[in-house]
């Protein structure tokens, strides 16, 4: 096996004992995003020299702990990520896959990169993603789209779909990303990765650029549900700079992952399997829940009857927020200008004209009208009130279960163009993943098996901070299964 | 109206007031393409009419509101240099913007 196609673990048990370094693991990954990426297009950026000297740094930390191993080697000392180019890193980029960003550089890192960095991960890059996170195929991006390594004609999802697609192409060990409707969950399933949305609060969105603030949620993507763990346990944390943080312990979900799901109670929403739905996509995803109930789960139906307004609450109420967080590129403080016009209303009109693309455009005067006056009672606050309904459809189901397991979107991956010039279709990409955003729960999508020969994703759905029992099913059913060793030939 | 002369949700005028709004210079192409999407988006939200929300309250965040108090104090933080470092225009340790008064 080549060291890029290690998982997280696998290549933690090596660097332990010794059998390799985190300056060889790197190299290896490093050219294997020269072999490969020039045809799956999944980074923005690399950081390549920068890499191997944060590589040689945690070879130093390694030797460290071996003269002194009273604490622990963290699991993430010498692996190479990939970052979603939406996450701050200090002096790299961060273009947001943005024109109007195409030179920004953050003077400082986000709180989720403090933490990998604290523990000695190594950054590789960052990867492509639709622009400002608006999409479901990354062809949004301001500057490529991305392709799906296991068919190169096909999106790898999106908005995250250059962290999910790095992760399949073996371009990184595992790769961060943000799901605001399901932007992690839906390239996981297209790419045949295990991607985590965490609840909202549970990870600080501070250096995260901002979309939709009462959505948006950072999440890992791994090779495998131990990878997401132990990088969720590695962001898991309360920070103070985000008031939206929620200041409760962290788990350790590494014990949570237990090859035992006997007597859980698995729901399993009937709306979430509808007419439409690509065959392959709910025959294989039918099968998984028999697993889940040959594995000794309690599996019975259950009903969230507002599901079907999800989509319409979703597409008012994120634009609205992106409109208003949106506002702040004006070319003053940084990003794209037109500072030669000479009148300042004008170079603002010129800049965001200039600056934004198509979907971005189209979101801000979505949710421009949406909150303008007349409007915003009868869309904008009518949004607001589903989502109570739905919030409540979900507080009534976790009564009754641990987790809901679901497709993660109704179609495997589509071919680059086929919904580019139509929103509505392209937005029923994301009709399974967007209510648990509105909800602020947690989920997890899985392999789960393939349609037509492309990966299929399973949902696996918990209620508030319940990341342990969603962790849990995956796992039980990873454990039982082979699709997570499935690998893409490039 | 649509291209099979039927009423749509947004009128021309109506996309070049939100448009103005947004602070968009939008092309005439643009202006008649977002009309016709925005128009079948607004149309399909429709479905949220159905829903009788009279009682219901609305959620803007999931989370308890709540303030976060900080205590008032001087804290380092980031340098006017590093800052500026983005800005398209800068002048005297300032971000430059054009002129907003006669």
């Amino acid at each position: 096996m080549k060291l890029c196609e290690l998982t997280i673990h696998e290549a933690h048990d090596l660097l332990r004992k010794g059998e390799v370094s985190a300056v060889e693991l790197t190299q290896a990954v490093i050219e294997r995003i020269v072999e490969v990426d020039n045809q799956v297009k999944a980074y923005l950026t690399i950081t390549p020299e920068w890499a191997l000297e944060q590589a040689q740094e945690a070879d130093h930390r390694i030797a460290a702990w071996r003269k002194d191993p009273s604490n622990p080697l963290d699991p993430l000392t010498g692996i190479p990520l990939a970052i979603k180019d939406v996450i701050c890193v200090a002096g790299v980029p961060t273009t947001c896959g943005s024109k109007i960003l195409e030179d920004f550089t953050p003077p400082y890192d986000a709180t989720v990169i403090e933490h990998l960095r604290q523990r000695g991960a190594v950054i590789l890059g960052k990867t492509n993603m639709d622009e400002f996170a608006m999409g479901s195929s990354t062809e949004n991006s301001g500057f490529f789209p991305t392709r799906n390594p296991w068919d190169l004609s096909r999106v790898p999802g999106g908005s995250s779909g250059g962290s999910a697609a790095a992760l399949a192409a073996d371009e990184c060990l595992g790769a961060l990303g943000s799901d605001t409707g399901g932007s992690v969950r839906q390239p996981a399933a297209f790419c045949g990765v295990a991607g985590l949305k965490p609840t909202y609060g549970r990870i600080s969105r501070y250096g995260l650029v901002a979309f939709a603030s009462s959505l948006d949620q950072i999440g890992p993507f791994g090779k495998d549900v131990s990878d997401c763990a132990i990088m969720l346990q590695a962001i898991a944390h309360y920070d103070p700079r985000d008031s939206t943080s929620v200041d409760v312990p962290t788990p350790n979900y590494a014990q949570a992952l237990i090859p035992d799901i006997k007597g859980m109670r698995v729901g399993v929403p009937r709306e979430y399997f509808v007419e439409g739905m690509q065959p392959g996509v709910e025959t294989a995803v039918r099968a998984a829940i028999e697993r889940v109930t040959d594995l000794g789960a309690e599996v019975d139906e259950v009903s969230l009857p507002h599901t079907e307004y999800s989509l319409p609450a979703y597409y008012l109420i994120a634009p609205a927020e992106a409109s208003a967080n949106l506002a702040r590129y004006d070319g003053v403080k940084y990003g794209y200008s037109r500072p030669e016009v000479e009148d300042v209303w004008d170079a603002y009109r010129q800049t965001r004209q200039n600056g934004f693309g198509a979907e971005v455009k189209r979101r801000i005067m979505l949710g421009t009208y949406a909150l303008s006056a007349g409007y915003y009672d009868a869309y904008y606050l009518k949004a607001q009130k589903v989502r109570t309904l739905i919030k409540r459809d979900f507080d009534e189901a976790f009564r009754k279960f641990d987790v809901l397991v679901a497709p993660t979107s109704p179609t495997a991956a589509f071919k680059i163009g086929e919904k580019v010039d139509d929103p509505l279709q392209m937005y029923l990409s994301d009709i399974f993943t967007l209510s648990l955003n509105l909800a602020g729960i947690c989920g997890i999508s899985i392999p789960c098996g393939f349609a037509d020969g492309l990966p299929v994703g399973l949902q696996i759905m918990g209620d508030a901070f319940a990341e342990e029992a969603v962790l849990r099913v995956a796992y039980a059913y990873e454990q039982a299964t082979e699709w997570h060793k499935r690998k893409p030939v490039l | 109206m649509d291209k099979q002369g039927q009423e749509t949700k947004l009128s021309r005028v109506e996309v070049e007031h939100i448009a103005e709004l947004a602070k968009l210079n939008l092309t005439d192409e643009e202006k008649e393409k977002f009309r016709e999407q925005l128009s079948a988006i607004l149309e399909y939200a429709e479905i949220l009419q159905r829903l009788d929300t009279e009682a219901i309250p609305p959620t803007a965040t999931v989370l308890p509101l709540r303030n976060v108090m900080v205590a008032d104090e001087v804290r380092p933080s980031f340098s006017r240099e590093d800052l500026l470092a983005n800005a398209p225009e800068a002048e005297n340790g300032c971000f430059k913007v054009q002129a907003i008064l006669e």
